[in-house]
């Protein structure tokens, strides 16, 4: 399987960058952060547009980077597409123009996507012949996208791309960062601020703070994990599911979603059966029963569940993180008093409560 | 009629071009490199270049004078070189109207590059683009206004010069007799008729390529932002 490894060392005034990761190089890898803690220095890193006096990356056994041999591709003649946080359109050029400028500078032997590819997948036919200063914001980002696929990229790195978006631009743009990776099998390393975004798209997270790696690996397991409290915001802990939609509910306006624990009921969210739907169920979300309730409850997603580890319990926090197996992992966040009270302990049997369901699309974005 | 010697007019216009065609060839690297460089040599550069807007013409004509005589710093190897003095020379002329022009023509230029920054430079990079590539087709079209502003006060600055030119090129009739000198040396012996024709041809002239200048800047579709 490709890789990708990176290492980098770079010190400017009052701010250390020290990263190293080795992940593999599929489907989107999220840099997750709060803002400074290195996210875009990283990403420009990796570009080659600052070179740590320390470092070395390598994607498939290419070297672009090794400072003890004294190894460091330029920018230009790396294989890499590079999103900005700003479409960074050519004023003086119309929109094919800009789309054909890395197109036209890329070997003929390494052009693995057309023009016609990207204008269909990224929906631009329409402004071909446009100046970029009469497009929305959302527009000028999508052609700043398909103008770095036509480069054929072996990497595409996206610096918040969406972040100077409003929500609906955003949710216009998602889609089409997700069809990159199917359609084209181009991985993006893509720096966000923003849960949503990475729970939508992200296979791999990197979390960054303070200029270090705090934690990285699949999605899934790293939300998973029990420190995480210290690392992002409380309200963000949470484990993340793969579902599938099972059945609309119409009469009570309801979608059922299956996992590998059983199903989840939700309000009904606008997707086709059989589609694949990933969902994080925030931890302040999940409470904790030890036997089912006798009385009835209006909590619709009760689950078996087994405790499987204790958080860290700090007595200056009322709150400790319970980690629960429900055929996958979920995290609760309870009380420490009502740790008392239920007396758990890891193998106990217990009923996990969720209260909702955070789906990716559709819902509020929230931030840092 | 008056007897009316256009000489001075070809002269002028020879020099002025002959400099604004210098300036660009050096202008554009020293305005890119105040534009992008983090060295502390920058402040001292750029007041050297702002030098000649705040001098006296005739103390820039001295020094000029000296440096380019058949003795001087520049002049001496000059002599050697080619055999022949670059004071009271066309040759010396250019030289020193480049120097007295320099900052009509860097400081659009640094304007210019500093409004288009960085971001365009890096994604031409990141789209394979090499640096020169670049300025060529990023850069410098972006720059396009700037360019424009840079060569007419550049022409029109030289134009106009008066005591750096008699400092240095002296009053030669057909090498550095120069459309304000002819003005000059016609209004000393009281030929009022050809001075007025010559000064308002002068003035007609800076007046309506301004205009033509500031019309196409209106237009021009680029807004380096």
């Amino acid at each position: 399987m490709s890789q990708l490894a990176a290492n980098f060392d770079l010190a400017f005034s009052g701010f250390h960058l020290q990263v190293n990761i080795n992940v593999p190089a599929e489907g989107v890898i999220a840099i997750f952060g709060p803002s400074g803690c290195g996210k875009t220095t990283f990403l420009r890193c990796l570009a080659g547009l600052e070179r740590a006096p320390i470092g070395a990356m390598v994607l498939n056994a290419h070297i672009w980077q090794d400072e003890r041999q004294g190894v460091f591709v330029p920018l230009p003649q790396r294989p890499i597409g590079y999103v900005f946080q700003e479409p960074r359109l050519f004023p003086h050029l119309n929109v094919q123009a800009n789309l054909q400028y890395g197109w036209q500078r890329t070997a003929k032997s390494e052009r693995r996507i057309t023009l016609e590819q990207v204008v269909h997948v990224l929906d631009i036919e329409t402004l071909l012949e446009r100046s970029p200063s009469a497009l929305s914001g959302g527009e000028q980002q999508r052609v700043a996208i398909g103008r770095a696929l036509l480069t054929s990229p072996k990497l595409l790195l996206m610096d918040e791309p969406l972040s100077s978006l409003d929500f609906h631009r955003k949710r216009e743009i998602l889609p089409f960062i997700q069809r990159l990776d199917t359609e084209f099998h181009i991985p993006i390393v893509y720096v966000s601020h923003d849960l949503h975004e990475i729970v939508e798209l992200a296979k791999t997270v990197v979390l960054l703070k303070e200029g270090k790696v705090a934690c990285s690996g699949p999605i899934e397991e790293v939300f998973a994990q029990l420190n995480l409290r210290y690392l992002i915001p409380e309200n963000h802990l949470g484990a993340i599911i793969d579902t599938t939609v099972a059945e609309q509910d119409q009469e009570f306006g309801l979608t059922k979603l299956a996992f590998s624990g059983g199903h989840l009921h939700v309000p009904h969210h606008h997707r086709r059966i059989g589609e694949r739907l990933r969902v994080q169920i925030l931890a302040k979300d999940v409470s904790i029963v030890s036997s089912p309730p006798a009385f009835q409850t209006s909590v619709l997603n009760l689950l078996q569940a087994t405790v499987v580890e204790i958080g860290e319990v700090n007595a200056n926090h009322p709150f400790v993180d319970i980690k629960l197996d429900i055929g996958c992992p979920l995290l609760a966040t309870i009380t420490r008093k009502s740790l008392a009270t239920l007396k758990l302990h890891p193998g106990q049997r217990v009923h996990a409560q969720i209260k909702a369901v955070a789906l990716g699309p559709e819902t509020n974005h929230s931030k840092f | 009629m008056i007897d009316l010697d256009l000489g001075p007019l070809w002269l002028t216009l020879q020099l002025a071009g002959a400099t604004v065609i210098v300036l660009l060839l050096i202008g554009t690297p020293i305005a890119w490199w105040l534009t992008f460089t983090s060295s502390r040599l920058r402040t001292i550069v750029e007041a050297i270049v702002a030098l000649p807007i705040v001098l006296p013409p005739t103390v820039l004509g001295f020094y000029l004078l000296i440096a380019l005589g058949p003795h001087g710093l520049v002049g001496g190897p000059w002599n050697e070189l080619t055999g022949s003095t670059l004071s009271f020379s066309f040759t010396g002329l250019v030289m020193a109207s480049t120097l007295y022009s320099l900052p009509f023509v860097v400081q659009p230029l640094h304007g210019a590059f500093e409004a288009i920054g960085k971001n365009p430079l890096e994604a031409a990079w990141a789209l394979g683009a090499s640096k020169l590539d670049t300025f060529f087709t990023v850069a410098s079209p972006m720059a396009i206004r700037g360019y424009l502003t840079a060569i007419v006060l550049g022409f029109t600055h030289t134009l106009g010069e008066f005591g750096v030119v008699l400092m240095v090129g002296g009053n030669i009739p057909g090498q550095t007799k120069v459309l304000s000198i002819a003005i000059y040396d016609h209004v000393e012996v009281l030929e009022y008729a050809q001075a007025h024709t010559l000064s308002a041809g002068l003035l007609i002239f800076s007046f309506v390529v301004l205009l033509a200048v500031y019309t196409a800047n209106r237009r021009l579709p680029i807004h380096a932002a």
